[in-house]
């Protein structure tokens, strides 16, 4: 199935010897984990190289992750992201309508160069995982998350035939985000500060098609580039010539999504939990959700008609980190887990998302954390916890 | 100072009298990164050694820190509570955890001089 997205970020760099608190796999560079494009690039940046869904990634550059998070909500930074799923369907409506069954989304109403958020059913009403699907001249473009894309494109093939289909492994994804992305990016392709958010071009550097949505993981207003692996380089590199820009490592990326409620695969979502649950009734289409035609629609049915049992919410906790696994207790009773925890360089302080059952949801219910044996006071707050003032 | 020793746990002690200073070591601020958050024992409290005595958090993960050497705590630093960053500033200096009264002074000779502690550290990298 689709391993856990992530799991190794949090304790990387756990001081030998030291018992972790953090329960991860144990993490261990072996030669079978894949390289990007970018692989030997990050290596001369002093990113150091740390296991990943599968392939061998930047956790953080000589600067750390603090630094790097407040650079990207300050000014732009580079995120590779090429272990991610590029994946194409290739055809006419009739050849992907049938996505609508797994993932349920409008496609007819979707408009060319559009993306949107999604997530991939399976029939308990789970999510095998979320993604983003973007209509283009001639197809669908769909970024899966790394760990996952292997199940989701086999996934994919049970309603759409393989023959038109292909996960691209001759492509990089590269995100410049942060309030300064527009104007390095139109520095370098003009017209990019015209997409909208959630939008979509074509664009050409040095003389070959790439193509960019306005889109990210970071809560920032940013960009993500489709560009050919021979190109990857050397796009980096021209975007680096800005003083503005510096290249950023998944901690913070994970710091960053986190800050802006995003989910993390395989942490906040899994296949046992439902879109309803997730608090994501918003990425399944208004039609898809009426018409019930999608693989898992009866559970999700039955939950939007009469609640889920648990539901995902934003927690901030007073003055303890918590991290995922955290116990949540409200008066002696245990009532969900943390799924995603940490320390939120812009907020100043801890903040964490997680799963509580659905009496205890609201904004502003009093909650206690188990940290290390302990109890402490939290709150359900309303994500995201760092709220941007975007410039439109 | 050069009077500091050193666990395999990176933990760094100075005997003064019968008065231990603990913190953590440089590279074990290296290792962590930028340090977020930290808890120290209140004065009182009895560790043997090698015991939890305090938590370490950096922005990805949280580590126990112990006590080297056996005592009760006199004293902790809420320096670095109120401002966690002064551990990766100053580690073996204004970044100390907590002083304990020891209870066995000897025990001080089973840790590592700074020399054995470098060493050490060049092996097991």
């Amino acid at each position: 199935m689709c391993p856990t997205e992530g799991a190794k970020i949090s304790q990387v760099q756990s001081t030998d010897g030291q018992k972790n608190r953090v329960y991860m796999n144990e993490a261990a560079i072996n030669i079978t984990e894949l390289k990007t494009a970018l692989y030997s690039f990050h290596v001369e940046h002093g990113g150091k190289m740390v296991p990943f869904a599968g392939y061998q990634m930047p956790v953080q550059y000589p600067e750390g992750i603090v630094k790097e998070h407040q650079h990207v909500r300050n000014a732009a930074g580079i995120f590779d992201v090429s272990h991610m799923g590029q994946f194409s369907i290739y055809g006419t409506e009739s050849d992907y309508l049938p996505l609508e069954k797994i993932v349920p989304i409008d496609l007819k109403s979707l408009k060319i160069n559009q993306s949107k958020y999604s997530v991939l059913m399976n029939k308990e009403g789970g999510i095998d995982d979320d993604l983003i699907v973007t209509k283009v001249e001639g197809g669908l473009n769909i970024v899966l998350n790394a760990a996952c894309k292997h199940h989701d494109v086999s996934r994919i093939h049970e309603v759409i035939d393989a023959e038109k289909t292909k996960l691209h492994d001759d492509l990089s994804l590269i995100a410049l985000q942060g309030p300064k992305a527009v104007e390095i990016l139109n520095g370098l392709m003009p017209g990019v500060q015209d997409l909208v958010f959630m939008n979509g071009a074509s664009f050409k550097f040095k003389g070959t098609d790439i193509y960019v949505t306005r889109s990210g993981y970071t809560g920032e207003d940013g960009f993500e580039v489709s560009i050919n692996n021979s190109l990857a380089e050397e796009f980096c590199k021209t975007l680096l010539n800005n003083n503005n820009v510096k290249m950023i490592g998944l901690g913070a990326r994970d710091s960053l999504r986190l800050e802006a409620g995003l989910c993390l695969y395989g942490h906040d979502l899994d296949n046992k939990t439902s879109p309803i649950e997730a608090s994501l009734s918003w990425a399944l289409s208004k039609k898809n959700k009426e018409e019930g035609n999608f693989l898992g629609s009866e559970v999700v049915g039955e939950q939007i008609k009469n609640g889920a049992s648990k539901k995902r919410v934003g927690i901030k906790p007073e003055k303890i980190i918590a991290r995922e696994g955290s116990k949540i207790f409200k008066d002696n009773k245990e009532i969900g887990v943390v799924t995603s925890g940490g320390f939120g360089p812009s907020v100043g302080g801890p903040v964490a998302m997680g799963y509580v059952l659905k009496e205890f949801s609201n904004e502003g219910e009093s909650l206690e954390l188990e940290v290390r044996g302990k109890r402490h006071e939290a709150v359900v707050y309303k994500m995201p916890f760092y709220k941007k003032s975007y410039v439109k | 100072m050069s009077d500091k020793k050193y666990s395999k746990k990176h933990e760094w002690v100075e005997l003064d009298g019968d008065i231990a200073t603990i913190g953590i070591t440089k590279h074990a601020t290296e290792q962590l990164g930028d340090i977020v958050f930290t808890e120290v024992p209140d004065a009182g409290k009895a560790f043997e050694a090698g015991g939890e005595a305090a938590v370490v958090e950096s922005v990805k993960a949280a580590s126990d820190v112990y006590s080297p050497i056996s005592g009760e705590v006199t004293e902790n630093n809420q320096a670095i509570v109120s401002d966690p960053s002064l551990v990766n500033q100053d580690p073996e200096g204004n970044g100390w955890f907590f002083k304990v009264k020891v209870t066995n002074a000897d025990q001080i000779n089973e840790l590592m001089t700074k020399d054995e502690y470098d060493k050490f550290l060049t092996e097991s990298a």
